[in-house]
């Protein structure tokens, strides 16, 4: 893929609200093929641990940590019928909200959104609660997504029980 | 036998029945939905058991304290300033009851009550209390320090306490289990560390289907389907499936010691792990070799064990070492919080595999855990159903105990009987 550097400086605060609301709308008809496509080759995916927010995957225990070939091997995963706390399919609702940009640098523009996740399964009802935190690029299709980091404001991931669906 | 389902016995030897010349091992649905039985288990497993609380490298520096529920109780473990010695403290004040320690984890000299600012230093001991005056006949503050629990002990660094002064001491409760977590600590050259990151976790559903669950060598094919598909598209050769024993250690601690295709951190290379640590795991290995001798390394390397140790904590040595302790909160809800532990020295390349290692399979947000989550919950939405009295825990009964057999759960199931039988 041809990142397009210098570029971000001029993305507003509308094409990158599309843009997760995009990804949002994804996940929420389950359809992670194309969820994946968002994401660069180079990708990382990260939750990290509720009593950790600020947790380095590299040294600490996090939730999850997953590079390009490990959320492929998620997303094969929550297709299959052999996902057995995820089939069937929970009903999910990824709301994205209070999307501020950072400063661009280098090809690539940091920004922050508040997030809540509902999911409905089997008459319960649990939802998830905290930030996201992206870093985008721009290749010659638009909007790339080469960082996700997940900070839940859950102080523990008990109401939930898991993780089990992509936040 | 017949348990009606609105009164239930909490007689342990009526709720799991075995009859060996049959091979028959039964436990009563009730043991995972009745409240009655709850209650007791509170009463006469939790109160009477030696339960983990923590680790001492949590805490390495005078004045670190760690908040823990430990059997359903807030308590905290601190390390004095003065003595460095660790303590499990009762969470409350002595004056009127309010907590002392209000933070998860931190350091701090004294832990004041911000109520009416009872001061108490990191040994405990009541160094502060305003107005103290207004006490005609002077206070005794050396009988109002913090409570401290009934009884502490640390076993090469894991700390345990119990709320019953007369339990026997940690080692002679710990029994087989002694020698295995040996084996853990060992691996670590006896340095094991708990690494920062604590997943904390729940599920609806019994606490006891987790204790099943954690040390069942049976439902990993079944249920893992989708990890093992990951780990064959990674190149791992499946072929050698999960073959190993189980044992009965002692006291309800069991353990499944078994080969696995995954690989290890110390010392089992896999595809996982790329092509270029596997003459770093080579060497891990032969140093084991080196230390311990052939037999020995090639237990702590090639095998896998997941231990109970009786009533809820284990300790599981495979794709990674993971610690985990559970509570009830409920007779259908169960609070869960697992650590990693790695060895103190361990470099960062060996580490981030550890950690890929153990992300993959273990924790809510893995591609194995949410699936056990999903197959517990789903069996006590099966008990709610009604129908079927009895579960069946008899696999293996009559011969040599293999990985995917049951002894293990038998081994827990009948220290579990006698407790609630009256033994302590």
């Amino acid at each position: 893929m041809t990142l397009l550097a210098g570029e971000m400086a001029t993305v507003t605060r509308a094409e990158v609200e599309d843009f997760l609301y995009h990804e949002a709308e994804l996940l929420d008809e389950w359809r992670l093929d194309e969820w994946l496509e968002l994401y660069t080759d180079d990708a990382r995916y990260v939750i990290p641990a509720t009593d950790d927010p600020a947790g380095n995957p590299g040294q600490d225990l996090v939730l999850i940590d997953d590079d390009r070939l490990r959320m492929m091997a998620r997303v094969e995963r929550l297709n299959s019928r052999k996902a057995h706390r995820e089939y069937p399919h929970s009903n999910v609702c990824h709301q994205v909200t209070n999307v501020r940009l950072g400063v661009a640098d280098g090809g690539e523009l940091p920004v922050r959104a508040n997030f809540t996740v509902w999911r409905f399964r089997g008459g319960r009802e649990t939802s998830y609660v905290g930030k996201y935190y992206y870093t985008l690029v721009r290749n010659e299709v638009g909007l790339r997504i080469r960082s996700k980091r997940v900070v839940l404001d859950l102080t523990a991931l008990r109401p939930a029980s898991d993780v089990a669906i992509i936040l | 036998m017949t348990l009606t389902e609105s009164r239930p016995t909490t007689t342990g030897s009526q709720l799991v029945v075995e009859d060996p010349d049959l091979h028959a091992f039964r436990v009563h649905r009730s043991t995972m939905t009745a409240p009655e039985i709850f209650d007791e288990e509170l009463r006469s497993v939790f109160a009477h058991s030696w339960l983990y609380v923590g680790h001492e490298s949590e805490i390495p520096n005078p004045g670190d304290y760690v908040r823990r529920p430990v059997g359903g109780r807030p308590l905290f473990m601190v390390r004095g300033a003065k003595s460095g010695q660790v303590h499990v403290f009762h969470n409350t004040c002595t004056h009127r009851g309010a907590v002392v320690c209000r933070r998860d984890a931190g350091n701090s000299k004294v832990f004041q009550c911000f109520y009416h600012a009872w001061t108490f230093d990191s040994e405990g001991s009541l160094v502060g209390v305003p107005g103290d005056d207004a006490y005609v006949d002077n206070i005794d503050k050396s009988a109002l320090g913090l409570a401290s629990v009934a009884r502490m002990e640390s076993y090469r660094g894991f700390v345990f306490a119990s709320f019953d002064p007369d339990i026997v001491d940690l080692t002679t409760y710990l029994a087989g289990a002694r020698e295995y977590l040996d084996l853990v600590i060992d691996g670590a050259d006896g340095q094991l560390q708990i690494i920062k990151g604590t997943q904390e976790y729940g599920m609806q559903a019994n606490w006891k289907l987790l204790v099943e669950n954690s040390i069942d060598g049976y439902h990993a094919s079944s249920t893992h389907d989708t990890y093992f598909k990951y780990l064959l598209s990674l190149g791992t050769d499946l072929s050698v499936g999960v073959s190993g024993v189980t044992k009965d250690l002692g006291n309800g601690h069991a353990v499944l010691e078994y080969k696995a295709p995954w690989g290890r951190p110390v010392a089992k290379w896999e595809p996982l792990f790329g092509d270029a640590a596997k003459p770093e795991i080579e060497a891990l290995r032969a140093e084991l070799v080196e230390k311990y001798g052939e037999e020995r390394a090639a237990r702590m390397a090639d095998y896998n064990r997941n231990m109970l140790i009786y009533p809820n904590l284990v300790i599981n040595d495979i794709m990674a070492v993971t610690v985990r302790t559970f509570m009830p909160t409920g007779p259908a809800g169960t609070a869960i919080t697992a650590w990693e532990a790695v060895p103190a020295d361990e470099l960062p390349e060996v580490r981030q595999r550890r950690l890929d290692s153990f992300l993959t399979f273990l924790g809510p947000g893995g591609f194995a855990t949410p699936d056990d989550i999903e197959a517990l919950e789903s069996c006590q939405q099966g008990f709610a159903s009604g129908g079927v009295e009895w579960n069946d825990i008899s696999r293996g009964m009559g011969r040599a105990p293999q990985a995917t057999d049951e002894e293990q759960m038998r081994a827990f199931w009948r220290r579990w009987r006698d407790q609630m039988g009256g033994a302590r």
